[in-house]
């Protein structure tokens, strides 16, 4: 993996300009940090695997979290765990009406996504009337979600680490999983192989809205504030890490741990920024300029595999 | 995208017999309805605001909309060839900034214009050039330029503006053409417009256009030239982002990074709308510049009614899926009809 090799001598780097960002406990924040983004990127994942895109993930991260923060917000007295659960009732329900409308309507992702993107955005606005959830009306319990502590960790990356570890057990293991990258490999071979088409784009869209109003919820309670335009453009973003990471953006191939180094690339960049005194400003020039030369190193080596390849049957 | 197909692919071999007229059918019934809808959305706007019913005012309410407007026509044909442009509004950003640095400079109004147009085409032949040379997805490519070209002008102005620009600048979003009520910007959208039919409807290009949405590889074989169709159709969509460019910095008057941001998707959104398949091929530019005035005046109605923008997107979202779901919808039924009545007439021949 060479992101991860990118990933060790950049911190390294880092690390020579601002010592103080290779301190256990600065690494461990950056580490959760990503723990977001590395939650929404892997449920886009799945929806890439099948070739398709998912535009509505942040906006659904949005209506979560507008959701849960609300209800926090009128019910302080629901324990804090419930809301896990919650937020991902609520997520799977917003995939659901995506794989409904791919599955059984026939649209495209991209634009199923592409409705049900502004829809979303503009129910946030609908339910909250406008106005904001800030954290001094969110329970304490619900502000720990992200930074309580297990084992020295926040509790936002044990959760990341456990949807990364239901995310490879589902894709590697489970016969579902299977069936995702069968199709997004070759849709019509997977077809006649008996792989149920339908039930392939349910179960990617369902676990994608699941995961992003997860995503939401760590980042409202986190942030302390759930507004309208909470997370606006982060599908970018998580399209961006799967792309960092090795993964076919035309489907078929690709890989949780590859989704999870992108993550935790774009993660170092942005928390290095600060360490080295760099604008905040800069920080979407250089994530464009990491996601074309990626894009563009990746293109060459398959060119490069691809020659070396027919070459080799040539001899 | 790859997982678009089987419904269609086995609902044409059911009909085969009419599947042209299927075809023209099909896309006839998309523009009624759209035009159906277009026309309820302006009777609802002549009822609730007599500014509507002037026409020197309705032409008035063309200006939130007719950079986007020309932004569409070159978007669509990116579009039928199965490829997707979200950086065009990223290149509004990088050209408007090139603009106000330049005026900065005090340079004079037309050669403004011109960097502004220029720095556009360059933005989409480097798109074009990374998607068609290296062959990469166009998603890919345009995701990390628009952050690219977007990342510049936030490097260079972060929380600042350009509010300084010539006074003849603000001709090209604010002006008027003579003395007459059409503005200059319907103008220029009106010639996009034109040349973008004609080239469609009326030259190689255009056909070449279809037939590469349609099948990229056989069109190749076929001796189409795939990759300098692909690389002017994003060189277009650049210049088109650079002409929204001018026009937009000129109606607003300023510069900042965030400027027009959110634009790709409704672009995009307008194009899907106006009925062009998002997997290429398919599509006319009727229910394109249909759905740029459903739009338009959809969203000046709401605008009257006071409906926040964030609740116009809940109506623009669900009129894309609908507008997008009802034909098939409707095929359906209409097929299973069609099967059902022969059917009987086949039972009805066994009993007899």
């Amino acid at each position: 993996m060479s992101v991860a090799v990118l990933i060790v001598l950049m911190t390294l780097a880092i690390g020579l300009r601002a010592p103080s960002f290779l301190r256990f406990g600065n690494l461990v924040g950056v580490v959760g940090d990503t723990s977001v983004l590395a939650i929404v990127s892997l449920a886009q994942l799945g929806v890439i695997l099948i070739g398709g895109i998912d535009l509505s993930v942040a906006s659904t991260m949005a209506l979560a979290g507008m959701i849960v923060a609300l209800t926090n917000q009128h019910n302080p007295q629901i324990p804090a765990w419930a809301y896990l659960p919650m937020s991902l009732g609520i997520g799977a329900a917003l995939g659901a009406v995506n794989g409904v409308l791919v599955a059984w309507g026939r649209l495209p992702p991209i634009v199923a996504s592409l409705g049900t993107m502004s829809i979303y955005r503009g129910a946030v606005f609908l339910i909250s009337k406008g106005q904001w959830v800030t954290a001094h009306e969110m329970s304490a319990g619900f502000r720990r979600i992200p930074e309580g502590k297990l084992l020295g960790l926040p509790y936002m990356l044990w959760i990341a680490i456990a949807v990364a570890i239901f995310y490879f057990i589902l894709m590697r293991y489970t016969r579902s999983g299977r069936d995702v990258y069968a199709f997004g490999g070759n849709a019509s071979a997977a077809r006649y192989a008996g792989v149920n088409e339908r039930k392939v784009e349910m179960l990617v869209f369902v676990v994608s809205g699941a995961l992003a109003a997860l995503a939401g919820l760590i980042y409202v309670s986190r942030y302390g504030i759930a507004q309208s335009e909470t997370a606006t453009g982060y599908e970018l973003n998580t399209v961006a890490a799967a792309v960092l990471g090795g993964v076919n953006i035309a489907g078929g191939s690709g890989t949780v741990l590859g989704v999870l180094l992108g993550s935790l690339f774009i993660g170092v960049v942005n928390n290095a920024l600060p360490v080295l005194r760099m604008s905040p400003f800069l920080e979407m020039l250089i994530q464009g300029i990491i996601i074309l030369t990626a894009v563009v190193a990746n293109t060459v080596a398959d060119m490069r595999a691809k020659k070396s390849l027919s070459s080799g049957r040539r001899l | 995208m790859s997982t678009e197909g089987t419904g269609f692919v086995d609902t044409s071999r059911l009909t085969k017999m009419s599947a042209g007229r299927r075809v023209a059918d099909f896309l006839l019934r998309w523009e009624t309805m759209l035009f159906v809808i277009f026309i309820l959305v302006c009777v609802a706007n002549s009822i609730l605001s007599p500014y509507f019913r002037d026409p020197k005012n309705l032409l008035e309410t063309t200006f939130n909309f007719m950079e986007k407007a020309i932004m569409a026509m070159p978007m669509m044909f990116v579009i039928l060839l199965g490829d997707i442009d979200i950086s065009v509004s990223g290149i509004i950003s990088l050209s408007s900034l090139f603009m106000g640095m330049a005026s900065l400079g005090g340079v004079d109004t037309p050669t403004l214009v011109l960097i502004g147009v220029g720095v556009g085409l360059v933005c989409g032949l480097f798109n074009g050039l990374l998607i068609t040379q290296l062959d990469i997805p166009s998603i890919a490519v345009t995701i990390g330029s628009s952050s690219l070209f977007r990342g510049i002008a936030n490097a260079v102005l972060g929380d600042k503006a350009y509010t300084k620009f010539p006074d003849s600048f603000a001709y090209f979003g604010q002006g008027y053409i003579g003395s007459s009520p059409l503005p200059f910007e319907v103008v220029a959208f009106a010639a996009t417009a034109i040349i973008a039919g004609v080239i469609l409807n009326l030259t190689a290009y255009g056909r070449h256009t279809y037939a590469i949405g349609n099948n990229k590889v056989a069109a190749r074989f076929s001796g189409v030239p795939v990759k300098r169709v692909r690389l002017l159709a994003f060189a277009a969509n650049g210049l088109a982002a650079g002409i929204a460019a001018v026009l937009l910095t000129s109606r607003i008057g300023s510069m900042r990074p965030n400027i027009a941001s959110g634009w790709d998707l409704d672009v995009i959104t307008t194009v899907v709308l106006g009925g062009v398949a998002i997997t290429g091929g398919k599509g006319n530019i009727v229910g394109v510049l249909i759905s740029i005035f459903l739009l338009g005046f959809l969203k000046f109605g709401m605008g009257v009614l006071n409906i926040s923008g964030k609740v116009m997107n809940i109506i623009t979202g669900i009129l894309l899926i609908v507008a997008i779901l009802l034909p098939k919808f409707t095929d359906n039924v209409r097929m299973s009809i069609r099967a059902g009545a022969a059917k009987a007439s086949a039972k009805a021949r066994k009993t007899a």
